[in-house]
Order: C-alpha cells, then sequence, then structure tokens
C-alpha cells in the first residue's frame, strides 16, 4: 500500500532570509538599496552644510553674466562682453573641432601604420614597430607639452620675418622665411595660414547668437548631394556587374560628379586665397608688427591636434593589427586560390571582415580622443575645461555647478559619440539569424 | 647482376652552391626589403627617413655634456667640443636635479625611506609577479637588497641605515629561499609598511588600522562555528568598522602618548617626481584590481539593484575625463565631506583615480567573463559550489586570464594618467618637476632634454609591463595551438 506524501510544508523562518539562495537575493538588494540611500541623504547632507556654511547656493545664473575674460581661438563671434554661457558655446565648439580633426587624422595615420606594421618590408614594419611602441608607452602629456614648446620655442619671431631697410641695402633676406610656397608663417606665436575668401558671398544669418553662414552651408550640401549621386552611380554599376558580369568604367564619371559641381560653385562664388604677410611700404621694407589678413591658427590647437592623433594613432594601429591577425590566413589562402590579386584579395576579403573586429576598439579610442582634449589646459588650450571648468570656475567661485555641467556635458559627449558609433557598428555586423 | 649502364651516373654529384640571387644577405635583402617595385619605394624612403633621423640625433647626443651649472656653460662647452655652431644635449640638468626629479622636496637626510619603500615593493610583488618559481623569487629578492645598498650609498645615507636595510634584505632573501610561502606575508604588509615609509608619523597609526584587519579576522573564525559563515562575516565587518571609526584613534593617541614611536612626519605637499608617480600608481593599480573585478561580477549580477548600480557607476567614470575627476577631488571634496574633514590630497587623488581605473578594469573583466563558455558556469553549479566559490575556482582563474592584456594595458594607461596629478598642484616629474626646473634661469630654454629624460622613464616602466604581461600570458597558456 503506497501513501501519497505530501511533501512536508515549510514554513517560512527568518534564517531562510540569509541561508535560502532563493531569498538571500532580496536581503542583499535590501541591505544595497539601504545603504546606497543612507549614502545618498549623507551626501546631500554634507554638501547642504557645507554650502550654508559657505553662505553659497546652488544656481546657474552665473551663466549669463559678462564673461570678461578673451578666448583667442573662437568658432562663433566672441567677445569678452559675452555671457559665461557664450564662452561655454565657444568652449565646446573647441573641444569638438580639435576631437573631429583628431579622430580623421588618427584613423588615417592608424591604418596606415597597423596595415605597414603587417607589411613583408622588413624596415618598414620595423619602423612602425617603434613608432606604435614609443607612442603607446609614454605619456599622451609629453607629447603634447612638448610639441608646444618645439613651436613656441624654436620657431622664429615675428619680426624675423620683417624686410627691414638694412636688409634692402645689404641685398639679403630675413632672417625666417615663409614655408609652403610662402604661404603658410610659422611663428612662435601661431600658424598664419591663408584664409578662404569670396567675392560674391551667399551672405548670411543668424539663429539665436550663432552665425550661420549660406555659402559655407550651400558648398556643403552640394558636396553631400555628389556623394549622394555617385553612390547611386555606383549602385547602378554594381547591379550591372551582377547582371552581366562586367562591371561599367565609372571611375572618371565619379571624380566629375564629386569634384566639378564643388568647383564650379566654388568659383562661382569668387574663392581666392589671402596670403598673410606684412603691409609693404616703398622698396619692399615691411611695415607693422604683426601679419595682416590670413588666419593665425594658435600653437596650442596645433600642438594638441598632432599630439592627439598622434598618440591615438598608435592605439588605432594595434586595433588595426590585431582585426587584421585576428582573420584566420585560411581566407587569404582561399582569395590567392581564386586568383585574387593581394590588392584585391586586402580590399575584398580581408578588410570588410577585419572591420568587424577593428570597430569596438575604434570607438572606445575615439571616445579616449574626445576625453583626452581636456588635456589642452596644459598648453592653454581653451576647451570646454579651459572656459567652463578653467576660467568661469575660477572667476564666479562656482565649483559645484561648473564641475556638475562639465562632467553632463562631457557625459552627454561620450553617449553621443558611442551610439553614433554603435549604429554604424550594427550596421557592419555580421547578419546572423 | 652486373650491367654496364654506362648512361647511368655512377655517383652523386657535389652539391652546387645556389644561384648569388637565391642565398645569404641578397636573398635576404630581395625578400625582405625589394620584393616588389612598391616595396622597393618603400623601402628607400624608410632608409632616407631612418638616415636624416640619425643625421640630426646622433652628433646631439655624442656632443652631449654631463657636467656644468647651466644651459649657456653647457653650450659653452659644446662650442668649445665641437666647434662653433654645433648642437650637444645638456645632460648636466638631468644630472643636477636628478634628485629632484626622482624624490620632489623630501627631505634630502630621508632619501633612505622611500627608498628601501620601492625595493620592498618589489619584495612584495614577487610571489605575485613569479608565482610558482620560488628560486628565482630569493634570487630577485637578493639582487633587490643589493641594488638597494648601492643606491643608498649614491643617495647619500648614514651607514646606519645602510646596514639596517641590508640586515632587512638579507633576512627576506633567506626567508624566500627557505620558505618562500612565507613572502606572501609581506606583500599582506606592505601596504602599511610602505605607508609607514614613505609618510612617516607614529608608528600605532599603521597599526591601529592593521589591528582593524586582525579583529575582523578573530571575530569571524570565532563566530563562524556559532553563527554560520555569512553572519559571522558580516558581525566581523561591522565590529571592525567600529573599531576603525570609534575606538582606533582614541587608542593609538593612548598608547603613542606612553610609547612615542615613530619616523620624522612628511607633508603631502613634499611629494613630488616619480616619487609621486609611483606612489600614486602603485596604489591605484593594486587597489583598483579588486573593486573592478567587484564591479564586472555586479554588471553580471542577476540582482537587478546590483547591476544598476554597478552599471551607473562604470558608465558614469567612463564617459567623463580623468580631469574633471581629479579636480573633483580637490575642489568638490570639500563640499561632499562632513565639514571641517579635511584629509590629504594625494589620498583623495588616490581614491578618484583608483574609481576611474576600476571602471575600465571592469570593461576588460566583463569581456573575460563574456568570452567564458556557458558549460563552465552549469558545470560549477553542477558541482554543487555556491556563488563565490564557482567565482574562486572556476570562472574568475579562467577570466583573468582571458583580460590579461586588456588588464595590464589599463594598468599602463594609469601610471602614465599619474602625469595629469599636476593640474591638481601636485608635483609629477612630467609638468610639476619639469616646470620649476625650467624657471630655474640657470636651466631656461631647456626643452628636448628633460622630457626626452622623463620619457625615457616612463617608456621604461610601461615597456616593460607589457614585455611582462605578453610573459604571463604565454606562461598560462594551457589550450594546445
Amino acid at each position: 500500500m503506497t501513501l501519497a506524501v505530501e511533501a512536508p510544508k515549510e514554513s517560512f523562518r527568518l534564517s531562510q532570509l540569509i541561508y535560502d539562495t532563493r531569498y538571500r537575493s532580496y536581503t542583499i538588494q535590501l541591505i544595497v538599496l539601504l545603504l546606497f540611500l543612507a549614502f545618498l541623504l549623507w551626501l546631500t547632507n554634507n554638501t547642504i552644510q557645507n554650502l550654508a556654511a559657505k553662505d553659497k547656493d546652488i544656481s546657474f545664473n552665473f551663466l549669463w553674466n559678462r564673461a570678461g575674460y578673451d578666448i583667442d581661438q573662437q568658432l562663433i563671434p566672441y567677445t569678452n562682453d559675452s555671457t559665461h554661457f557664450r564662452a561655454l558655446l565657444v568652449g565646446l565648439l573647441n573641444t569638438l573641432a580639435v576631437a573631429f580633426l583628431g579622430c580623421i587624422l588618427a584613423t588615417v595615420i592608424g591604418v596606415f601604420a597597423g596595415v605597414l606594421r603587417l607589411s613583408k618590408n622588413w624596415l618598414v614594419s620595423r619602423l612602425m614597430t617603434v613608432y606604435v611602441e614609443t607612442f603607446r608607452n609614454v605619456p599622451l602629456l609629453l607629447w603634447i607639452i612638448l610639441a608646444f614648446t618645439i613651436f613656441s620655442e624654436a620657431m622664429p619671431e615675428v619680426k624675423d620675418f620683417k624686410v627691414t631697410q638694412e636688409i634692402v641695402d645689404s641685398g639679403g633676406s630675413p632672417a625666417a622665411s615663409m614655408t609652403f610656397f610662402d604661404t603658410v608663417a610659422i611663428t612662435n606665436r601661431g600658424s598664419n595660414v591663408p584664409a578662404p575668401l569670396l567675392t560674391r558671398p551667399l551672405g548670411g544669418f543668424t539663429v539665436g547668437g550663432i552665425p550661420i553662414n549660406l555659402s559655407v552651408l550651400a558648398t556643403i550640401a552640394l558636396l553631400a548631394a555628389s556623394i549622394w549621386v555617385n553612390a547611386g552611380l555606383r549602385r547602378r554599376a554594381k547591379a550591372v556587374q551582377e547582371a552581366t558580369g562586367v562591371r561599367p568604367v565609372t571611375w572618371w564619371k565619379s571624380l566629375a560628379i564629386l569634384i566639378i559641381p564643388t568647383v564650379a560653385l566654388l568659383v562661382a562664388m569668387g574663392l581666392h586665397w589671402e596670403i598673410p604677410g606684412f603691409a609693404t611700404g616703398e622698396n619692399g621694407v615691411s611695415k607693422g608688427f604683426n601679419f595682416i589678413g590670413g588666419i593665425t591658427v594658435p600653437h596650442s590647437f596645433t600642438a594638441l591636434l598632432i599630439a592627439l592623433s598622434l598618440y591615438t594613432g598608435s592605439y588605432i594601429a594595434e586595433a588595426v593589427r590585431g582585426g587584421i591577425l585576428a582573420i584566420s590566413r585560411g581566407q587569404s589562402e582561399a582569395a590567392y586560390a581564386l586568383g585574387l590579386r593581394p590588392g584585391r584579395t586586402m580590399n575584398l576579403v580581408i578588410l570588410p571582415q577585419a572591420l568587424r573586429v577593428i570597430i569596438p576598439p575604434l570607438i572606445s579610442q575615439y571616445l579616449n580622443l574626445t576625453k583626452n582634449t581636456t588635456l589642452g589646459i596644459a598648453v592653454s588650450y581653451l576647451d570646454l575645461k579651459g572656459t567652463l571648468g578653467g576660467i568661469t570656475l575660477n572667476q564666479t567661485g562656482r565649483e559645484l555647478e561648473c564641475m556638475m555641467l562639465m562632467m553632463l556635458i562631457y557625459l552627454c559627449l561620450s553617449l553621443i559619440i558611442s551610439s553614433v558609433m554603435n549604429v554604424y557598428n550594427t550596421s557592419m555586423k555580421l547578419k546572423e539569424r | 647482376m652486373n650491367q654496364d649502364l654506362s648512361y647511368v651516373r655512377q655517383d652523386m654529384l657535389v652539391q652546387q652552391t645556389p644561384p648569388v640571387t637565391e642565398r645569404g644577405l641578397v636573398k635576404w635583402l630581395r625578400e625582405n626589403l625589394f620584393s616588389t617595385p612598391m616595396n622597393a619605394l618603400l623601402t628607400v624612403l624608410g632608409f632616407v627617413a631612418v638616415v636624416l633621423l640619425i643625421r640630426g640625433i646622433l652628433p646631439w647626443l655624442l656632443n652631449g655634456v654631463w657636467e656644468a651649472t647651466s644651459l649657456s656653460e653647457c653650450r659653452a662647452i659644446v662650442a668649445a667640443n665641437a666647434g662653433e655652431g654645433a648642437h650637444g644635449a645638456c645632460w648636466a640638468m638631468v644630472n643636477e636635479r636628478w634628485n629632484q626629479f626622482i624624490y620632489g622636496f623630501y627631505p634630502r637626510e630621508l632619501y633612505w625611506r622611500p627608498t628601501i619603500a620601492f625595493a620592498l615593493m618589489f619584495v612584495a610583488l614577487a610571489p605575485v609577479l613569479y608565482y610558482g618559481l620560488n628560486r628565482a623569487n630569493a634570487i630577485m629578492v637578493g639582487v633587490v637588497g643589493i641594488l638597494l645598498v648601492l643606491a643608498l650609498v649614491g643617495v647619500g645615507t648614514d651607514g646606519q641605515h645602510i646596514l639596517l636595510a641590508a640586515a632587512i634584505f638579507v633576512a627576506l632573501t633567506a626567508v624566500a629561499w627557505i620558505a618562500p610561502k612565507k613572502l606572501v606575508w609581506m606583500t599582506a604588509a606592505f601596504p602599511f609598511v610602505g605607508f609607514y615609509l614613505l609618510w612617516g608619523g607614529s608608528v600605532w597609526g599603521p597599526i591601529g588600522v592593521l589591528a582593524g584587519f586582525a579583529i575582523f579576522a578573530g571575530v569571524w573564525l570565532a563566530l563562524q562555528r556559532a553563527a554560520g559563515v555569512v553572519v559571522a562575516a558580516g558581525i566581523a565587518v561591522v565590529v571592525a568598522a567600529v573599531w576603525w571609526l570609534v575606538i582606533q584613534t582614541t587608542v593609538t593617541t593612548f598608547i603613542a602618548a606612553l610609547l612615542p614611536v615613530g619616523l620624522d612626519a612628511i607633508d603631502s605637499d613634499q611629494f613630488g617626481g616619480f616619487l609621486l608617480a609611483f606612489t600614486i600608481g602603485v596604489t591605484a593599480i593594486s587597489a583598483s584590481l579588486p573593486m573592478g573585478i567587484l564591479l564586472a561580477l555586479g554588471r553580471q549580477s542577476d540582482m537587478p539593484l546590483v547591476k544598476t548600480l554597478s552599471v551607473g557607476f562604470i558608465e558614469f567614470i567612463r564617459g567623463v575625463p580623468l580631469i574633471t575627476m581629479l579636480f573633483t577631488a580637490s575642489l568638490l571634496l570639500q563640499y561632499f565631506l562632513p565639514p571641517r574633514s579635511n584629509f590629504d590630497l594625494i589620498l583623495r587623488v588616490i581614491i578618484l583615480v583608483t574609481f576611474f581605473a576600476s571602471a575600465y578594469i571592469a570593461e576588460v573583466i566583463r569581456g573575460g567573463l563574456a568570452a567564458l563558455p556557458r558549460g563552465q558556469y552549469e558545470a560549477a553549479d553542477a558541482l554543487g559550489l555556491d556563488y563565490w566559490q564557482a567565482q574562486r575556482l572556476i570562472i574568475m582563474p579562467q577570466a583573468l586570464k582571458i583580460s590579461i592584456p586588456g588588464i595590464v594595458s589599463s594598468f599602463i594607461g594609469l601610471f602614465k594618467d599619474t602625469t595629469l596629478v599636476a593640474f591638481v598642484g601636485l608635483y609629477d616629474p612630467l609638468l610639476g618637476i619639469t616646470k620649476i626646473v625650467r624657471s630655474d634661469t640657470a636651466w631656461k630654454g631647456i626643452y628636448w632634454e628633460p622630457y626626452l629624460f622623463v620619457g625615457a622613464i616612463f617608456f621604461l616602466v610601461c615597456f616593460s609591463m607589457s614585455r611582462y604581461s605578453m610573459y604571463l600570458e604565454q606562461k598560462l597558456k594551457t589550450d594546445h595551438r
């Protein structure tokens, strides 16, 4: 005879909260929650007490006060009469400018160095190894400061470029001369580069205090349109190739579509370059104390850009090398067996697969570069850290607000970059079920 | 059967040497440098670049001056030796300011303290670095001891302290030779010994903190039987916390009044140069690894609250630049901490740098955890291991092994980032000390030499770390390939 024995009803005991794995996680989470809340309470309490002791409050009204300091590199109009908020915007744009250009340069350098490091050429691969190891193992700060110091101490002074009466009399030439076919003057203060000028500009308007230049906008729009048309052309060529096996010749059409409309627009607007130089008086003697015309790029920007892109480039080179090495040898052997030449093997077989491995570390390198632009304060580059977290903070004494705002902006910047790159990553990913 | 086959050769031909293009240097050159026109072009370009570099740098290095008191004197010596207009490095600056680059403003007669602490660091690292190579440990400890004595003589320490250091290292070498496992106790004690040697003060402070750990262990062991592991650990944590926060100060001040034993106290603003970089770097590195592991586990956890907090912490820290964290340490902590609490700037910086590094390490370890096959977790469960046993015995050894390259490159990044502390007013070797040197009238206008010198030391440290990680990877490799 068998009796159906019911499982003994377990009554809930308090000790189960600790010793039963089913309930333990609730206990732990409750404790964590309590500790976290207590911590928050403690922080807020301390902050309130400290603020009261210093007779301060939390308010962001200082953003609308007069900033009262100058910024030597400004992408939107700014004077020292502008508000702190305006200074913040200028700083943010400076950060973005150096980060954007740095990412592009670093990618170019990194891809070159990474591919060349795998080259069969003994000398070239060794040279690239030396480059990568040197830059990866020395602090970025050193490269920034070194680049800046070399620019500002080893470059000639402005007065060395001047043609004085004695030079004219003796038939000599000034102590320093301009480089790049006499268009760029690198002095110890900054690089004077030619400025693009338009004789027939399209005008512009301002939105919320930020001027919008219609000529630039039109050029960019035209360029984007040409790229879009070119993509359509290539798509059609591919379709023809898949249908017939013969790819129509597209390169000259592509070139024409990409170049002719933009150049035509620029010519129509009357683009010409204003080359920096001294005002010259009679018999070629220079007048004045500084270059006129052109754009003066401060050395802080150039040094930061060069150092950031060389440093990050060495990391990207490693990512590229790792990505290419991660593709199994069988892939290139199969490509050779199909009769593809080495160049096409790289372009059609290896790189598309390697790209999937390369993109995730590339994203984090772009993020690192963006965050590393803050090191610009070592060379007084007024980026977001220099304006909002530097001079504004020191002038207003509002540490809490400035630091919070700055951290928030950097956090948003990082999130935006990583989400944009993640979209790209997903689109490149192997489509699986 | 002896046929005469006159058309068959009777003896072997003498082996011919390969054609000249297929042997020796020519073959190597053809294969490695001039295999295609493109390669040949690259080679020529690379060669020209190397020649230009050497032509620029070599005379400058060879004309280097080691003995001078100012930059102008240097230049005069170079001009006298190598002719007018010649360039030459002025290493005399490094020679003269060496102590400042290494020790910052640490009192000169106390240089033996950081030096001994630095040497003891290697002893503390020995069981970790060469885990399982016992004789190598002893040899390393011995070599470090000899180097230490030489270094102490070099910085002009008095004989008493040199003898003390020598005695300590003879004892440690003996321990390492006879009972290598015992060296782990040195590793455990090093944080306290190192702190005491560097900052000085009363000996009872570090001992009091150490006693807290002893109390924790004692309570835990005593209650383990009666109350069970988890509850005992909880009670022990509470008791130790009460000791540290409430009782310790009273007791240590009392004992210190009775038995005033201690070294001269050193202020944090006297730290500088590589002493500072190493203090921050080594502390943050050793503290960020355990914290990173905990954060990675928290991020993988099934408990939503723990997971959310870990993800929030990691993503916040990874989203902001390190400089903002450092400025938080120097500017904002005064708001977040209780009023009138003011603790050391170096300590604050170390804590925030540790947070920063641990978020990056957590992400690296998360990658390692994700790379483990699901079967490893299930096998651990099937064996009846609880969570921590499974982590300790099955998961972590494999996950950490996978993540070694990433972890070490985070460490290298952290060590390089110690230079950023210059922005909050500490004297790091790169910005802080070099600025002081360059603003001295004797050395005004010098820039290549200090940066090259500091860069070379950073390169040495970081490069050896990355080589060590390669060695470790090779040693721990268990798969067959």
